[in-house]
């Protein structure tokens, strides 16, 4: 069978695998949609909690971003899965007791203000929009490259497929659909990685197979740092970047992830407190699978990528370069006319360009695997696009339907109304998300940073605070998360769009990057509110109360249903 | 629960959370990136130290410290009888 019609199958079956869950897991009330009736087991939820985190930049571009910045991209690794630990321990288990549907709730109850809860859902919809237009462009691209279906309809039928199973499951069907999507896009990870395991090193186990040596008997990284070296390029195993800066960008993604809604609802979703932890624990277990995977991926490829094409002559190149010429993601441009590949470090030497989405996406052709595990690679980046969607599409509808509608500008909708509402702006979000997908703002793959930084600045400090620190007032919680928000709009805005007078890298505050600087933010944030909070009144004795009461566990089920 | 055993818990609590988020910090902050160049001197098989704990090994303990802080805190709710 060719390529074309295994791609066709593999996501004809996925689909309709998704559309079925779909209608099996309908949301009957509000509660169905908003957390899924609160009784996921924590098993499923962290396969759901992982699907919904690994986004198509997780599934395509990251084994890419660490195949061509090697130790560098490390933030990534630890940035992305470290937060789980803070997750885990100083979040997941207080926030399923406090046993609300959304993170706004949160803040706007903690903090008993509309201000706190209207900050809250503009900083929910903020980060969920910036991240959830990236999802759609995944989408139409996967469409494109695999299926030459143009970007648009790709991103169309991707959302009729999202809007279906998100409007009628909410919550609900979204959990069991990325249940399946978690498996889908994992197996479609893994199998590749496991062949050229086996191809390159004689270990099927990625993650020791690129510590090991290959078929000439040399350490696979030794040679790869040795091809860096003698093309020009930095070390693969020691980076470029400042250490202060790595470890800033870090900080800040751990933070971020810690901070950003669609992971934190995830955790209202399961039965009691023990689930939530326990919920978090496998969430990471099933993350760690595919980002200790990635590095090995990012190895192979590179080591493959360079021995393939380097000072090769042009003509000779495999089938798989031309195909990716065609799509633009890989130019080759004969600049002494020697009709071999110079690829090189040196940007006035070098003659060869290559896109990083390739480094997954063309993987399988480059170690030549068979169709079906070509296919496969569709399939799997779709269902990680698809998951991530569905799970901001949902915050999105709840921040408009539950946040602002029902807390704020109409308390006494019913039920159904409320149920109808938020079907209606998911409806409309996914409309806005599809738009972004098919004309992508300038600003999309910098935002990305935002999100986080966002996150950081924000969310963060005004849940931990409001847990753990007992005096803290809404005066405090406030002024922090403002004040916090507003440094990193205008850093990344200086830095990112060349607003306020713009600047370069050595205008930077300190030396950290708009991508680090969520940090700064978060600390900022912590201090301005801890400073007020003491200079202002203490917070009604019945928040104190309310306080004492998330820090036990037992009675979630009863803080459910007030 | 009485105030004196409310506050004991969550002073337990709060020391895993110490102790875990210490080693959080040591195997990312500090193996990962402070003293990278150092353990990378070190060499295990293929792998450089520094560069194998911030691609590999930091993101194995994560997972570890999350498994031992449930254990913990399983124990500690059924200790103080607040688990359901």
């Amino acid at each position: 069978m060719d390529l074309q019609m295994w791609t066709w199958l593999l996501i004809a079956i996925t689909f309709s695998i998704y559309i079925g869950i779909a209608i099996w897991s309908r949301a009957g009330s509000t509660k169905d949609f908003y957390v899924a009736g609160g009784g996921v087991s924590p098993l499923a939820n962290g396969l759901a909690t992982a699907a919904d985190w690994m986004s198509a930049a997780s599934f395509i571009s990251m084994a890419g971003l660490i195949s061509f910045s090697g130790y560098d991209a490390s933030v990534y690794l630890m940035g992305w899965t470290g937060g789980y630990v803070l997750l885990a321990l100083l979040l997941a288990p207080y926030l399923r007791k406090f046993g609300k549907f959304t993170v706004p709730d949160f803040i706007g109850d903690r903090y008993y203000s509309n201000v706190a809860r209207s900050v809250a859902v503009f900083c929910a919809l903020i980060v969920s929009f910036t991240y959830v237009a990236g999802q759609m462009r995944g989408v139409g691209l996967v469409f494109s490259r695999f299926l030459e279906v143009d970007i648009t309809s790709g991103v169309l039928i991707g959302m009729i497929i999202v809007l279906f199973y998100a409007v009628l499951g909410g919550m609900k069907g979204i959990t069991y659909t990325q249940v399946a999507q978690y498996c889908v896009l994992i197996f479609a990870f893994m199998v590749p990685a496991i062949f050229i395991s086996i191809q390159m090193t004689g270990n099927p186990i990625p993650q020791i197979g690129f510590g090991s040596t290959g078929t000439d008997g040399v350490y696979l990284l030794d040679k790869l740092d040795g091809l860096h070296h003698e093309l020009g390029f930095d070390a693969y195993t020691s980076g470029s970047k400042s250490r202060l800066d790595v470890f800033f960008i870090t900080a800040a993604l751990m933070v971020g992830t810690a901070g950003l809604p669609h992971v934190i609802v995830r955790f209202f979703t399961v039965k009691k407190v023990s689930d939530a932890r326990k919920s978090a624990g496998w969430a990471l277990f099933f993350i760690s699978i595919l980002y200790t995977t990635a590095p090995a991926i990012a190895v192979f490829a590179r080591t493959n990528l360079i021995q393939t094409v380097s000072n090769k002559a042009y003509a000779q190149l495999p089938e798989w370069v031309g195909n990716w010429e065609a799509t633009g993601l890989l130019k080759f441009e004969d600049k002494n006319n020697d009709n071999i590949v110079q690829y090189l470090a040196d940007p006035v030497l070098n003659e060869l360009t290559v896109d990083k989405d390739i480094m997954v996406l063309a993987n399988p052709e480059i170690a030549q695997l068979p169709n079906w595990v070509i296919a496969l690679v569709a399939a799997g980046g779709l269902a990680a696009a698809l998951s991530t969607a569905a799970g901001l599409l949902l915050v999105i509808s709840a921040s408009v339907s539950h946040d602002l509608i029902k807390k704020m500008i109409y308390p006494k909708i019913s039920e159904k109304g409320e149920l109808i509402t938020a079907r209606i702006s998911a409806i409309a979000a996914v409309t806005v998300a599809g738009y972004f997908g098919i004309n992508p703002p300038d600003f999309v793959a910098a935002t990305v940073a935002l999100a986080f930084g966002l996150a950081a600045a924000s969310f963060f400090p005004a849940i931990t605070l409001g847990i753990f620190v007992k005096r803290m007032n809404k005066e405090g919680a406030v002024a922090g998360m403002v004040i916090g928000m507003l440094l990193m709009l205008y850093y990344m805005m200086r830095f990112k769009f060349d607003w306020f007078g713009g600047g370069t890298e050595e205008d930077w505050w300190f030396g950290i990057s708009p991508e680090g600087f969520g940090t700064v933010a978060m600390f900022v944030n912590f201090g301005v509110s801890l400073l007020i909070a003491f200079l202002s009144p203490k917070p009604p004795a019945e928040i104190q109360d309310m306080v004492e009461n998330i820090r036990i566990p037992s009675g979630a089920g009863e803080a459910y249903t007030h | 629960m009485p105030e004196k055993d409310l506050k004991r818990y969550w002073r337990t609590n709060l020391s895993y959370l110490a102790i875990l988020l210490s080693v959080w910090f040591l195997v990312s902050f500090l193996c990962g990136i402070v003293w990278v160049e150092e353990l990378n001197t070190i060499r295990w098989g293929g792998f450089k130290l520094g560069f194998w704990f911030a691609q590999q090994g930091s993101i194995y303990v994560f997972v570890i410290i999350i498994l031992i802080y449930i254990r913990l805190m399983n124990r500690l709710d059924q200790k103080y009888n607040v688990n359901e």
